[in-house]
């Protein structure tokens, strides 16, 4: 229910809304929640709205993360 | 896809594991809750279960909305269609939840009820624009993650001043049912469900931030720490909670950096605030009664609240005798010591609330799990 993807920003149309790529395939949804979100900024898609950022250089720390403690 | 892939590699899920085994103290057990449906299907579908220690138990929690959701609400969902012949939209998720007289809003559908499944409620909003003669109501469910978008939805039908739209409000709350659970009998005074600590929400973190669970952390002495829905998320919180039980620590931590902050997104938030108010008690399905568990919509907008526009009562129906739904819920049992488990309840035909969302902890046990209670007997 929770279900919620990644998907980067292609295009900010009008005032608040927005057409996200997820993983090729386009949509549009709202952006009202995420003011800050510029194109090429990935954010976090859930029922037809971004509801949050996903900041890349946390994604990039997180797996760095994963790789440094299996060494 | 990208920040998804990264995170499912089998290889790094193995090592991992073998670091949570070999952190692990042998003398000792180790019980987290993973709250939400979201990490209860993650667990089950990539088989985190079979990279842990066999002194670790992943104990599945009641974040399934689905699942919680009690029969009287679908009821009054049902009563909607057929008494007031709205024309009702819901998530896909909630349509084959059982409700009384056998019915579930996809039986009710099929005996004509106008009953539609939508994405989004920006869809829902749409119908009421295409279909001004008839009234649509929005049958709005799930946690904070899905609160916001209905809040938006609701202040735009304002705005538009689509009269014929009305929401039938059943959003929860995590923070309150994680304290209903630790102040449970079963956890807080018999201990018959010892938890060590709490895998905590990934998406309804994204909105209310991790600041709401430090309280767990302090005045209940248990770790938390948020984690991303995707097994390597959940593979590296586990580990983290190993460490905090470990070194005696009971603090928030945050594995999910990527998406969440202390703060959470304010703006939905604000949204939240500006659109609902705390219900004085609501029924979770197999929590019962919990004291400001939920939201109700606010009296500025009470035009677009269903409960008040159609005079609507909540009546309360008891669970299936022999359904153990509301002790899984409350991680007292598995889905396996379930008498209907299985055969006469399964996705295809639901019995209990746990069975019909894949996040359920019934449904995620059936769909990947069942075959592993079956010793492997070569001949």
């Amino acid at each position: 229910m929770c279900l919620a993807l990644p998907a980067r920003v292609a295009e900010l149309v009008g005032t608040d809304e927005g057409i996200v790529d997820l993983g090729g395939v386009r949509k549009r949804i709202s952006m009202a929640l995420v003011p800050e979100a510029r194109v090429g900024d990935y954010v976090i898609v859930h029922v037809g709205y971004a509801i949050g950022m996903l900041d890349a250089e946390e994604a990039e720390a997180t797996l760095r993360l994963f790789a440094e403690m299996s060494a | 896809m990208k920040y998804v892939d990264e995170f499912r590699d089998g290889e790094l899920a193995r090592r991992i594991g073998a670091n949570i085994a070999r952190e692990a103290d042998p003398s000792r057990d180790y019980r987290f809750m993973e709250f939400c449906g979201g990490h209860t299907h993650a667990i089950a579908r990539y088989g985190v279960v079979d990279l842990l220690p066999d002194n670790l138990r992943m104990i599945h929690g009641p974040g399934c909305p689905v699942c919680v959701l009690p029969i009287g609400r679908v009821d009054m969902a049902i009563r909607l269609a057929f008494e007031r012949g709205v024309m009702l939209c819901t998530y896909g998720d909630v349509m084959r939840v059982p409700a009384s007289d056998g019915l579930s809003l996809m039986r009710a559908k099929a005996r004509g009820a106008d009953i539609r499944m939508v994405y989004s409620p920006l869809d829902a909003l749409q119908l009421a624009r295409a279909h001004p003669g008839r009234e649509v109501v929005f049958f709005a469910i799930g946690f904070e993650t899905t609160t916001p978008p209905t809040a938006l939805a609701i202040r735009q039908a304002q705005s538009e001043g689509l009269r014929n739209f009305s929401v039938l409000c059943s959003h929860v709350l995590t923070p309150p049912a994680i304290t209903h659970i630790l102040r449970s009998p079963e956890v807080h005074d018999h201990r018959t469900v010892p938890i060590d600590g709490f895998v905590g929400p990934a998406h309804v973190s994204i909105v209310i931030g991790s600041r709401p669970y430090e309280g767990f952390a302090t005045t209940y002495r248990k770790p938390v720490v948020i984690a991303g829905f995707e097994p390597l998320d959940v593979m590296q919180a586990i580990l983290m909670l190993v460490r905090q039980v470990n070194e005696g620590r009971a603090e928030v931590e945050n594995e999910f950096t990527r998406a969440v902050t202390r703060e959470g997104n304010a703006c939905a938030q604000a949204a939240m605030a500006d659109v609902f108010d705390v219900r004085n008690s609501f029924e979770w399905r197999g929590l019962g009664q919990v004291p400001a568990s939920a939201l109700k919509i606010r009296g500025d907008y009470a035009a677009f609240d269903a409960e008040t526009h159609f005079d609507l009562d909540y009546r309360q129906v008891a669970d299936h005798k022999q359904c153990e739904c509301g002790a899984i819920l409350r991680g007292v049992k598995k889905p396996t010591e379930c008498k209907l488990f299985g055969n006469v309840c399964t996705p295809e035909t639901p019995m209990g609330s746990c069975m019909v969302s894949s996040e359920g902890a019934c449904a995620a046990h059936y769909s990947y799990g069942r075959f592993r209670d079956i010793p492997v007997v070569s001949s």
